[in-house]
Formats: structure tokens, C-alpha cells, sequence
């Protein structure tokens, strides 16, 4: 498959990634648009350019891993599966249809691509550590990738989890939070603040990195980081807006749960024709 | 009765002895190694053992990840604790169909002392309801290293395996092999049907000697696949002797005797007697007294069998 670092075509995939979203969502009637726009640069750069992986062998043994903690934001995954060549694009239109591959949360066993069955929060970090150390047990370099929601690290089994990695120097785990700062009932902060949160993982014992999640360059720089650290495990801790790249979308947690309505959607068409700024 | 010892002892030493054959076998312990015997695996393989702290929910999907890897995962705790991790049950292992085996010890009322809070007795109603889930519930030692060997070998899990702390008298002989889904008959008879499993199948041999000097003569069935469970065996027994008592560990609700009773209402209805915990918790106490307490002793089953005579 393709893979670049070119940022105009990363923004161009990413503009396109966003569109797949909020059609797919509007075809199915209901998905998680907003969290899956505020992950669309990481995992961009993640599929196009950081993990090595085969679309047309999605169990290569070698692969790097990518699990989807946060699995309700599954339509930027099966977007960007689709786009990757894992399957067809037009797949996408069959979101949350009966009989489709494509579930409402992700599901390991029907997606060709999907390394993990999502949709409880909580359980990603621990089977990616698993994932890393039965790399570690084969000595295969591979690495493991792990997207969580902010709301997500709410959860009790996330910071067992967190624990466990540093405890066995897991260096070939990545994480990633998508900070995007809302959740289902509203802000992070009134709900049950995560702040600081920067401190919290480092004092876990994690290296941490803090960037803007919607900046190619600062993920690409952030990743080299992570993969060129030893010894532990890297948190990239990604600045993000909910609903990224749809003006009337951006940091409302409405569309946590809803996809658009046919005016919103031709609104949102008109300004996804340009790459964002 | 003959010699006894713990299930959880055979369970130790012949992870130990599989982890030599399969080096894709890894263990995982939440602080509980010394207790689920899965020390003797950590000790000889240190590198393939994670002991993961206290943490049952963080166990149960580490497992899960070591297993997508390639990995044959043993993961080991009290079974009470791990029931915590029913949903990482339910939405990993069972919903992706990840061949974890959960071997689960302390469970039923013969924990004894250590009272309500570590004796399982709901745990296999609690994964009886859940797709993909296999259940075993060895009867003695010997039954449990079949088990165990089963297990290394075939991948096609997830699997609970639930196991005692006591030890447990040994019910079958040296050359006795495990069939998994296949209950196994440890002793004829016509006038009743005993189907147990776990300790109770010691409890329902010796049951069969109370009602045996009463002459009655009663048939013991080691139901010790639990799910998926061996109907074919159960309708048989109530077609040839039509009177049938169930002997467990655990509560009347969900478990041995609410599976044996689904196969029998729609198939083969016949009398019925349920023994086991009468929805309720247990207690402090040394494991023969809570036997005795909660209606668990093969007098017991010798007077619910004798009731439906």
C-alpha cells in the first residue's frame, strides 16, 4: 500500500477519512462521529506511515498492532481500513447493518485488519501489554499501538494496566490518548477530571509526550520518540478536538453519540471539500 | 475412601509438566501462585509467567493479548476474584472467542475459614450464560490432569476450570481418561440417578454406600463437563431409572442442577431432587462442618434420593 510522510497527502487522506466517517455514520443512522474525528491525524499516521502492515495479510504474524481501546470510534478504523485497502470502500456505507462486518463496535473476528473486539472501555491496554509480551517471549520487533479515550482512563482496569507495562519495561507498547476532553454526559473536568494528567502516567512510570493530536509533524515526531525509547513504555498524550474539522461539530459532545441530520451532513460535505489548515 | 489429594495440586504439577512439551504455554497469576499451585509452572519457567498482582481484571485481558499473540494462556486466581472480571470474560474471551483457560481454584463451601467472601458458589451460572464458554469441573487428581492435558493441547477455548482447595478423595483409576463433554459412570445402578460433579462425586459414591445397605442401588454420573453438557447421558438416565438427584459445590440456582434440570424439562422430564447451596452465602468454619451445615454430606443425597423413591 501506499505509505508517505508527505503532509499535503496525509492532510488529503485525512480530509477524505472524515468524509468516510460522517457517511458512514449518516448511512447507518447512528455511530460515534465526534471522538472518531478528533483520531483521524494519529491514526493516519499510524496506517500510512508508522506501522508496518499488509493489507492483503491482515494476520501477518509480524504486523504491528494497533488496538482500538476506545472501539465506539470505530468508524475512523474502518475508514481508514478501508482506504489502507484492507477492504472495499464501499463496505463503509454497510456500518451497523445486519449481517455486515462492519459492527457497531469492533469486532476481531469479522473486520479483516481489526486486532481487537471493542466496545466495553478499559480493556485495551491490558491485552495490548499482553500482545507486547508475547513479542517480547518470540523476540519479534514488532510493536503494539493503543488508542484510549479520555473518558476511558475513568476506568479502573486502564491504570492496572498502567501499572503492569512499566512494571515489565514494556517498550514496544505505545499508547495513545485521544484528548479530546468530552465524553458522553459532557467535559472530562465535570464529570471526573483527569488532570494532571501528564503526571499521572509519568508518575506511573510511563514516558510522556504531549503534543497537538491534529499536527502530522508533532505525531511523527512523538512516534520516532516512543519507538526510540527503551526501557518503558511511551504514552502520547494527543491534544485533540471532538468533532475536529466540522465547524458546528468541533468540541460538542452531542455528536459523542449521534450522526448528523441531512441538512448538518450537506453542511458538513461543504466544508470537507478543502484539507483543513 | 481411597487416597485424596487437591485438584489444585494435580492442576500445579501438570501445567508444570506441559509447559516442558508446549513452550507456547504461559501462566498468569494474581498474587495467589503459592495458593493455585501455579508456582511450580513460575518457578521452572520463570520467563513465561506473569505474575500480574492483584489485578484479576487486568489478568484476564493480558491473557487475552498473549493469546492473540500466539500465546496458550493458563491464568489462575480464586475463582470469586476472578468472577470480578466476568464482563472481560464475557466481552474479550467469550465475544472474540480467545482460547484463555481460566483455572480457577477455591471454589464451593470447602474453602472453610476463610468464609463467605472467598467461597464461589455462583461462579458457574455466572459463565454457564455466556457464549463460547466451556465448562470442566474435574471430580479428583486424576481427573484433573486429563483435564489439564486436554486443555495445552486442544486451543479451542475459552475454558473455566474450576477447582478445590480441599483435598478430595479419588474417585477413578490411574487409566482413566478424561472425554471431553463425555460424563463418565463410576458406578451402576437402577434405582436412582446421582448426577454430580467436582467434590460431589466423591459425596455421591459415598451416598451410594447408604443407600446401597438400604438396597437401593444408585447410579453415579460424573457430570464433570458442565457446558457444554453431555444431554444424551442425562436423558438416558432419566428414561432408564426416571428418578434423578443433583449433587454440587455451588448454589441449586444456575449451575449443575439448573442445567441438568434444562435438559430434562424439554426432553425427559422425570422427579428431581437439587442438592446443593440453598441460595445463600456461606461462613467461617472448617470444611466438614460447612459441609454438614449447608446439606452437603452424602447423607444428604442418600435422603434426597430416598425422598423420590
Amino acid at each position: 500500500m501506499e505509505k508517505t510522510t508527505d503532509i499535503s497527502r496525509l492532510k488529503e487522506i485525512a480530509r477524505q477519512i472524515r468524509i468516510d466517517i460522517l457517511e458512514s455514520t449518516f448511512a447507518a443512522g447512528s455511530g460515534h462521529p465526534g471522538g472518531s474525528m478528533s483520531a483521524v491525524e494519529v491514526i493516519v499516521a499510524l496506517y500510512w506511515s508508522e506501522m508496518n502492515h499488509r493489507p492483503d495479510e491482515p494476520h501477518w504474524p509480524d504486523r504491528d498492532r494497533f488496538v482500538l481501546s476506545k472501539g465506539h470510534a470505530c468508524p475512523v478504523l474502518y475508514a481508514a481500513l478501508a482506504r489502507a485497502g484492507y477492504f472495499a470502500v464501499k463496505e463503509l456505507k454497510n456500518l451497523r447493518k445486519l449481517g455486515s462486518f462492519l459492527q457497531g463496535h469492533t469486532d476481531m473476528l469479522k473486520t479483516p485488519g481489526v486486532d481487537f473486539s471493542a466496545g466495553s472501555l478499559g480493556m485495551g491496554l491490558s491485552f495490548a501489554n499482553g500482545v507486547a509480551l508475547a513479542a517480547r517471549l518470540d523476540k519479534k520487533d514488532y510493536r503494539t499501538y493503543v488508542m484510549l479515550g479520555d473518558g476511558e482512563v475513568q476506568e479502573g482496569q486502564i491504570w492496572e494496566a498502567a501499572m503492569t507495562a512499566p512494571h515489565r519495561k514494556l517498550d514496544n507498547v505505545c499508547a495513545i490518548l485521544d484528548y479530546n476532553k468530552l465524553q458522553i454526559d459532557g467535559f472530562n473536568k465535570d464529570i471526573k477530571g483527569l488532570e494532571p494528567i501528564d503526571e499521572k502516567w509519568a508518575a506511573f512510570g510511563w514516558h510522556v509526550i504531549r503534543i497537538d493530536g491534529h499536527d502530522f509533524e508533532a505525531i511523527f515526531k512523538a512516534l520516532d520518540s516512543a519507538r526510540t525509547t527503551k526501557g518503558k513504555p511511551t504514552i502520547i498524550i494527543a491534544d485533540t478536538l471532538k468533532g475536529k474539522g466540522v465547524s458546528f461539530m468541533e468540541n460538542q459532545a452531542g455528536f459523542h453519540g449521534r450522526c448528523l441530520k441531512p441538512d448538518e451532513m450537506e453542511k458538513a460535505r461543504e466544508e470537507l471539500k478543502e484539507v483543513l489548515k | 475412601m481411597p487416597e485424596t489429594a487437591a485438584t489444585r495440586d494435580a492442576y500445579g504439577k501438570t501445567l508444570e509438566r506441559m509447559g516442558e512439551r508446549y513452550p507456547e504455554i504461559v501462566a498468569l497469576d494474581a498474587d495467589l501462585s503459592e495458593s493455585t499451585r501455579t508456582i511450580w509452572f513460575a518457578k521452572k519457567f520463570p520467563e513465561r509467567f506473569f505474575q500480574m498482582g492483584i489485578a484479576e481484571q487486568d489478568m484476564i485481558a493480558t491473557a487475552a493479548g498473549l493469546a492473540s499473540a500466539g500465546k496458550v494462556p493458563f491464568a489462575s486466581s480464586f475463582a470469586i476474584f476472578a468472577s470480578r472480571a466476568w464482563e472481560q470474560v464475557r466481552n474479550l474471551l467469550c465475544r472474540a472467542e480467545i482460547n484463555v483457560n481460566l483455572c480457577l481454584t477455591h471454589t464451593g463451601i470447602s474453602v472453610g475459614e476463610d468464609g463467605a467472601s472467598a467461597q464461589a458458589l455462583e461462579d458457574i451460572a455466572a459463565f454457564r450464560v455466556l457464549p463460547n464458554m466451556r465448562i470442566i469441573v474435574p471430580a479428583d487428581d486424576i481427573e484433573t490432569v486429563g483435564v489439564i492435558e486436554f486443555l495445552a493441547a486442544d486451543r479451542n477455548g475459552p475454558t473455566y476450570v474450576r477447582l478445590g482447595r480441599s483435598k478430595t478423595p479419588r474417585i477413578h483409576a490411574q487409566d482413566y481418561k478424561f472425554v471431553f463433554g463425555k460424563a463418565s459412570v463410576p458406578r451402576e445402578g437402577k434405582d436412582i440417578a446421582i448426577i454430580a460433579c467436582g467434590v460431589m462425586v466423591g459425596k455421591a459414591m459415598e451416598a451410594t454406600e447408604i443407600l446401597a445397605a438400604e438396597g437401593i442401588e444408585a447410579r453415579v454420573i460424573n457430570m464433570s463437563t458442565i457446558k457444554p453438557i453431555d444431554a444424551d447421558t442425562i436423558i438416558a438416565a432419566s428414561k432408564e431409572i426416571g428418578k434423578i438427584v443433583t449433587a454440587e459445590e455451588h448454589s441449586i440456582i444456575g449451575g449443575l442442577g439448573g442445567a441438568v434440570a434444562e435438559v430434562l424439562a424439554e426432553n425427559a422430564p422425570c422427579s428431581m431432587k437439587r442438592v446443593g447451596t440453598r441460595d445463600t452465602f456461606g461462613e467461617s468454619g472448617t470444611p466438614d462442618e460447612l459441609l454438614e451445615k449447608y446439606g452437603l454430606q452424602p447423607h444428604h443425597i442418600a435422603a434426597a434420593a430416598k425422598s423420590l423413591l
